[in-house]
């Protein structure tokens, strides 16, 4: 309140002339006023009251900012550097920071206080006395200042160190000639432990060296396990710099990949020969991974698994630092891990949305696959800004396959509509370049963009006229009557760019249409004065072009053009008309000259189709996520990111022969012991989630077997690299030793602070040893210890690096958490409810379904297994006897739910009453319709109930408690994978576009030797019936027979087709989104064929 | 307007936020998104300090701003940033303490170094007491879709956010587990949650910074099959003698039983459009003339009587006709649900003594929902 009083008082003055002292006589008054207006801040900063000094402070900070000039009171604030406030003192620093550069002189009053405040006990003041002493830009200060951060970077307390740290840059602008004593210090800073030194320190060395990689070295392998507890900025400009630093260093994880693919061949030929079944693909990932393993330095490992985690970070720019070190360094197999991360920043700001969107267009030009399951995030929403529009376009063109294009298409469609002019101009060129990259569409993008051309809006339509331009030329075949329609529209369509591509179109492929083409050149000829430059440009050619070809026709018409051109007002036409003019109607005297006679070559050469390429191509030159690629131009102060090197340079320069494995040790140890004292408890509690382990157990994929043992692999480096690292260290013993004794003061010293921790307010020695760390720095001795050793100790919980131990005891779990993951999300959008609403909510069928699943429809089981099995038997149920049996009926309670029909029988010598289901223990996801209660059941009697199950696709048994007169007895009942699928019919053609989407890890095949006993196809159909509630489909192979079905819960198709092959055997393949009941389901069929 | 303009010889790097630009002046190559994300950071803080930003109040409050400023950064480079740090060395303005100041003459510059700055707790501050002990959890969940035209989803996805206000006393150790943690295609977490625990035990253990902040924000992707809470049935036609017709009903849709609430139906017209008069069974709507955006407040969705807006348009004569219809932007609240299924399973506290109070609460809104029309 008190400021916002001053900011009015302020006001009245700011109305006059800006400048204070006014050299002109007339506004004398003015000067007058200011002059004692400043007089009155002069005379409160003067006075004793610190809340006057802090008045006239707020006052002159409002007069900075609002850019007007104060620095004639320099003298009189500066005086009050000394003051006691701390408010004061600030708003003086802020002023004074201003103002130095340009009172040098006066400037100097105040650096002794700052020199005396240097020396002070708080490290708060010291810290801040160097940030304003090296904030003032007066040169005669250069050594003070020099000798100050030396000082300070070898001051006890970190936070001084890093305004130590922060100070460099500041000196090295001031004065260049300081760098070499500079760089010590940097040097010193660089080797610095603490997580809060080395993010400035890094900094400072990209600010003032660059170049000297070699800095770096020995601080490479603490750098990068430190990252993770660096603040948010030191991990940006440390991960920049890392980059650069593994550029130099290491070799190319990715030329092996082109490179050597010929000499490996051989290598790997008795492999390929074992795993024939298995796709190219596999072969080529599997190849990929074991020559990873061998080039990628440990070091070079280090860096990308300590970054990987930030990718996890909150803050924008550190995720999009680790996403271009992995895209320029990492192996192509893992920067698929970045792509998730990067999708989650779309959500953010839309500044955030700008500069992402842009590095994902040029991370596409080159690495398609890597977002193509996240397509639709990039679908365009009206509410967009357009420049986000055609970023979002851009990526979805540049995205598009064979089979993602109909999406994209569709989507395109609709954005043809919008209201946004400029976007729908990008979205037709887009389209443009859909069909010319993917030959398959092609002909109906062709076809969609002619149709547009009848479109109402114009701009549309001129848009549509210049694409269909440049894929006619990419498509020489024949396309007359696109041509001809375009030529009518010359009639109507005003806009010139559309015009001159009719035209040049119509001059170039004029034998195609050779009565059109002549016409059109007599009605642009009248219009000729009327018409665009560019049109202007396209007429002359289009008349020399016809000429060529038809002089007869057209002689009169050309001469006529040539003529107009001649005097038009633009001399690009005139110019164009003479040089013209030389091929068609030489000049007297030169008729038989050269160019004459190939007029025609020169002409009506066949042109080169224009590439239709993305805009994004190029910018692979820059650093990803840099200024520079940003606004795809050089920005001041950018280095070229350097070209991997032929070899790598020697690991052994960043071992380190100091007590860093001692550290590691150390840090290990009291993690464990950390996790027992505090953890153990949750860690029971903490539920695991069972649900689908035996889907996990079941998955023989490829893919998933790479992407556990790639894990494997890591921690198998991982533990490699730790081991090698340390034998270099220190020979073992002395390391042994050392480790111990630190061992035992870290537990003693953990103890400690476990105490603190917990009786905190019985014990104040916590509060007392805070303070100490604070203020009392006399006593050096004492707190520097502790200083230097509370840091480390307190890693321990946050610290990511080497806890081999967690990551031992808990990879299983991880690697099954990934193969969960991948079962979990399937690769089309076939429903998969979120597990809590399962039950709940079946999806509308408008959203999920394919559309296709109109034709496939439900048939009635084509064989009903009349076998029972016992659920309970008449010992253990006390008499009541139960069977059950498979009815493949649906279910009338809901059709994802299997029927299964009990039958109930009492054997015992009395009445049974009141048997009902009492206690139902379901696995989550599945549910379970009950019975109709039995409320009697005499002897001898037998009862049939139903119950309907939903298994939710999986064979985990569910079991219940059958009550018979208050008398439990538990039943499990487990669905045979054939009874999970409902038999639908669809026709062949169908079935077999169905069966193409499901391929890779969703096809399960097997070959199979058949048994005579079932060798013609009837009874092989009727095996396949026993073993699964699937339809026949009609083949028109009569080597192939063909099943269906689908599952019951999530109504996953589940395709079926044995092949008979010569000598008795015969190829199953199941093929199903579910890649669990695919594969059991095989095994299945494969053993009811066997008997 | 995009978020760099290159001149000459400086860079200019602006976001847009509380109808401001914010402008950083680069001289040097320096990565776009560490200036974006600073800048917003420093408007975070703005509005943390002055509980909303508006011109009005940094006018008002400019000597805080540039305390503020000046240590956020240090000669271009960003120094505190944490809240809780700042708000150690600079004490946000209330009136309160205005006036306790202009009496007692103290300032709102502590003198004390931040001690969170020095410990490898940087984002929280020690010392903290409190008479309540309380933890609470917002699980917000933001449902973004894009719906055609004949309403069936074209993408849909949620974006979750789990923010926190942690009234606890001392340097607490919190466990958070979830029934059902693989719900999460990809996360995100505030510095404080040890990253390495989350990925091999699936759940958040962290020392909580004191106060308000986010501690995790995910996203469930368009691989998941996303509950889509309601529908939109709309009729718009441009064509008719006399304008065009508008009729939009709308109703609930997979909510496991809760009402939708606060809904909101906003509508950008194309500039033709000079009126509408609309007649709607519940909520108010409002056309703005400038902007062409008709806003319908709806409220909240009675499955009885499902709530609809029906009427004619008028468009400008003599105007082209309309090619395209608009699209819808919807906004509602449902609270009580977690459109994921997403449920907190329990929270220890390790550390301290005290049995602190929790709560957990569910709120499900629309985030970017459109309707294409």
């Amino acid at each position: 309140m008190a400021s916002n009083g001053s900011y009015n008082n302020d006001r009245p003055s700011s109305g006059g002339e800006p400048p204070e002292y006014s050299a002109d006589p007339a506004s004398g008054s003015f000067f007058h006023s200011d002059y004692k207006k400043h007089e009155d801040l002069k005379q409160m900063l003067d006075s004793n009251k610190d809340s006057l000094k802090l008045e006239a402070m707020k006052r002159i900070i409002g007069m900075v900012a609002k850019g007007r000039d104060a620095s004639d009171l320099f003298p009189a604030v500066v005086k009050n550097v000394v003051s006691k406030n701390i408010e004061v003192k600030k708003l003086v620093y802020v002023y004074l920071v201003r103002y130095a550069e340009e009172q040098q002189d006066l400037a100097l009053l105040s650096i002794s206080t700052f020199q005396r405040a240097l020396k002070d006990p708080n490290q708060l003041i010291r810290a801040s006395a160097l940030r304003v002493l090296s904030s003032i830009r007066v040169p005669m200060i250069v050594p003070i200042v020099m000798l100050a951060i030396k000082d300070s970077a070898s001051d006890m307390s970190p936070y001084v160190r890093k305004t130590a740290a922060h100070a460099i840059p500041k000196l090295y602008s001031l004065d260049q000639e300081q760098k070499e004593e500079l760089v010590h210090v940097i040097e010193k800073l660089l080797s610095d432990k603490t997580t809060l030194v080395v993010g400035s320190a890094v900094m400072a060395f990209e600010e003032v060296c660059p170049e000297r990689i070699d800095l770096i070295h020995k601080n490479y392998r603490k750098l990068c396990n430190l990252l993770v507890d660096v603040d948010e900025w030191g991990q940006v400009i440390i991960i920049n710099m890392l980059t650069r630093y593994a550029r130099t260093q290491f070799t190319d994880p990715n030329a092996d990949d082109v490179g050597e693919e010929s000499q490996n061949k051989p290598f790997y030929d008795d492999e390929d020969d074992d795993d024939a079944d298995e796709g190219d693909s596999e072969e080529q990932k599997k190849e990929e991974k074991t020559k990873k393993t061998y080039t990628l330095d440990h070091d070079h490992r280090l860096l990308l698994r300590n970054t990987k985690p930030l990718l996890q970070s909150r803050n924008a720019s550190v995720v999009m630092g680790v996403a271009q070190l992995y895209h320029h360094l990492a192996p192509r197999s893992e920067v698929m891990v970045v792509a998730k991360a990067l999708i989650r920043l779309l959500r953010s700001h839309r500044e955030v949305q700008s500069v992402v969107l842009n590095c994902i267009a040029s991370i596409s030009t080159l690495r398609k696959g890597m977002f193509e399951p996240f397509l639709k995030s990039f679908f365009v929403r009206t509410s967009d800004p357009t420049h986000i529009k055609l970023l979002k376009l851009e990526i979805l063109t540049n995205l598009a396959t064979e089979t993602s294009i109909s999406v994209i298409l569709r989507e395109f469609q609709t954005y043809i509509s919008s209201h946004d002019k400029e976007f729908v101009a990008a979205a037709i060129q887009a389209i443009g370049r859909c069909a010319s990259n993917i030959k398959e569409v092609t002909d109906s993008c062709l076809n969609g963009l002619v149709s547009l051309l009848s479109n109402r809006d114009e701009a549309v339509v001129a848009e549509s006229v210049v694409v269909i331009k440049k894929l006619l030329q990419t498509q020489p075949n024949e396309h007359k009557d696109i041509i001809i329609h375009m030529a009518k529209l010359v009639d109507f369509i005003t806009v010139p760019q559309a015009r001159a591509s009719i035209l040049w179109l119509l001059g170039e492929y004029s034998d195609r249409v050779p009565k059109i083409a002549p016409d059109v050149l007599r009605k642009m000829a009248k219009t000729f004065i009327s018409e665009e430059d560019i049109v202007k440009l396209q007429i002359l050619n289009l008349a020399v072009k016809l000429y060529l070809t038809n002089p007869k026709q057209t002689r009169l018409l050309c001469q006529y053009v040539f003529s107009l051109a001649r005097y038009d007002q633009n001399y690009d036409i005139r110019d164009r008309a003479r040089f013209l003019r030389q091929f068609i109607f030489p000049s007297a005297g030169v008729e038989n000259s050269k160019l004459t006679k190939h007029a025609k070559k020169i002409f009506l050469a066949t042109k080169p189709a224009p590439v239709l390429e993305s805009k994004f191509k190029d910018r692979e030159q820059f650093q990803l996520g840099s200024l520079s690629h940003y606004i795809n131009a050089r920005a001041n102060g950018y280095h070229d990111l350097p070209a991997f090197p032929d070899a790598p340079s020697d690991s052994s320069v960043r071992d380190v022969e100091l007590i860093v494995p001692v550290q590691e040790t150390r840090v290990k140890k009291q993690h464990t012991v950390k996790k027992r004292s505090f953890y153990s408890e949750s860690e029971q509690s903490s539920p695991v989630d069972e649900d689908s382990d035996e889907e996990s157990s079941e998955e023989g994929t490829s893919e998933d077997e790479d992407s556990s043992s790639e894990e494997d692999d890591s921690s198998r480096e991982d533990s490699e690299s730790q081991s090698s690292d340390s034998d270099v260290r220190e020979s073992g013993e002395e390391k042994e030793t050392k480790a111990n004794a630190k061992q035992k003061k870290t537990e003693l010293k953990k103890a400690g602070k476990e105490d603190n921790n917990e009786v905190s307010e019985e014990s104040d020695s916590g509060e007392t040893m805070d303070d100490s760390s604070e203020e009392e720095k006399s006593d050096s001795s004492e707190s520097s210890s502790a200083d230097k050793k509370k840091p480390a100790a307190k890693e321990g919980p946050t610290k990511t690096v080497s806890d081999d131990s967690t990551k031992s005891v808990t990879k299983p779990k991880s690697n099954l958490d990934l193969l969960l993951e991948l079962d979990d999300v399937p690769p089309t959008i076939t429903p998969v409810l979120t597990p809590s609403l399962g039950g709940f909510l079946t999806p509308l069928s408008t959203h999920g379904m394919p559309i296709t699943s109109v034709s496939i429809q439900l048939a009635s089981p084509s064989f009903i297994p009349m076998k029972t099995t016992e659920l309970l038997n008449k010992i253990s149920g006390r008499g009541l006897h139960i069977l059950s049996r498979f009815t493949r009926s649906p279910h009338l309670f809901s059709p994802a739910m299997v029927s299964i029909e009990l039958t109930f029988t009492n054997l015992s010598s009395e009445e049974l009453m009141d048997i009902r289901i009492s206690q139902k223990n379901l696995p989550s996801g599945m549910s379970m319709h009950d019975f109709a209660m039995i409320s009697v059941l005499p002897i001898n009697a037998t009862v049939p109930g139903t119950i309907g199950v939903d298994f939710n696709d999986s064979t985990q048994p569910v079991s219940f408690n059958i009550t018979v007169g208050g008398h439990h007895n538990q039943v499990t009942i487990r669905a045979p994978v054939g009874e999970l699928i409902r038999a639908v019919t669809m026709p062949e053609p169908l079935f077999i576009t169905e069966q193409s989407k499901l391929r890779g890890m969703n096809e399960h095949n097997a070959v199979l030797n058949l048994v005579s006993s079932c060798i013609d196809q009837k009874t092989i159909c009727q095996r396949v019936f026993e073993a699964a509630n699937v339809a026949s489909i009609p083949s028109t192979d009569s080597k192939s027979l063909r099943f269906a079905g689908q599952t019951l819960s999530s109504k996953s198709l589940v395709l079926v087709t044995i092949k008979i092959l010569e000598n008795d055997q015969a190829n199953i393949s199941v093929n199903c989104e579910k890649m669990v009941i695919g594969s059991m389901l095989l095994n299945e069929i494969k053993s009811y064929l066997r008997n | 307007m995009p978020p760099v303009i290159a001149t000459p010889h400086h860079y200019l790097i602006s976001i847009h936020r509380c109808c401001m630009f914010f402008v950083a002046v680069c001289m040097t190559e320096v990565p776009p998104l560490f200036v974006i994300e600073f800048l917003h950071r420093v408007v975070d803080t703005f509005e943390d300090y002055f509980s909303e930003c508006t011109e009005s109040i940094i006018k008002e409050h400019y000597v805080v701003v540039y305390e503020l400023l000046d240590e956020m950064l240090d000669n271009g480079f960003p120094l505190a940033t944490e809240s809780n740090i700042l708000k150690e060395l600079i004490k946000p303005p209330n009136i309160l303490r205005t006036i306790a100041n202009t009496v007692t003459g103290k300032s709102n510059v502590s003198a004390t170094l931040p001690s969170g700055q020095l410990s490898n707790v940087p984002w929280r501050r020690t010392g903290v007491k409190y008479t309540n002990n309380e933890a609470y959890f917002d699980v917000v969940e933001e449902v973004d879709a894009i719906i055609d035209k004949a309403g069936s989803t074209v993408f849909a996805e949620i974006q979750g956010y789990i923010d926190c206000c942690i009234k606890l006393s001392g340097m607490p150790d919190l466990t958070l587990s979830f029934m059902n943690p693989r719900l999460f295609d990809d996360v995100s977490f505030h510095p404080c949650v040890r990253f390495k625990r989350w990925e091999s035990e699936r759940f958040l253990s962290f020392i909580p910074p004191d106060g308000n902040f986010r501690l995790m924000s995910y996203h469930i992707g368009s691989q998941n099959i996303v509950a889509i809470p309601i529908y939109v049935r709309h009729n718009i036609s441009f064509r008719e003698a006399g304008g065009g017709r508008l009729d939009i009903t709308v109703g609930p849709k997979q909510t496991i039983g809760r009402t939708v609430e606060s809904v909101i139906i906003e509508i950008p017209m194309p500039k033709a459009v000079l009126n509408c008069s609309l007649i709607s069974n519940q909520g108010k709507y409002s056309f703005d003339p400038v902007s062409k955006v008709l806003i319908w407040d709806v409220g909240r969705i009675d499955t009885a009587k499902l709530p609809s807006l029906r009427g004619t348009i008028n468009l400008q004569s003599g105007a082209p006709a309309v090619e395209s219809n608009p699209a819808i932007n919807v906004q509602f609240i449902i609270s009580q649900l977690a459109v994921s299924g997403l449920k907190v399973n329990r929270l220890d506290m390790y550390g301290e003594k005290y049995k602190p109070f929790k709560g957990v609460k569910y709120i499900t809104k629309a985030g970017r929902f459109q309707i294409r029309m």
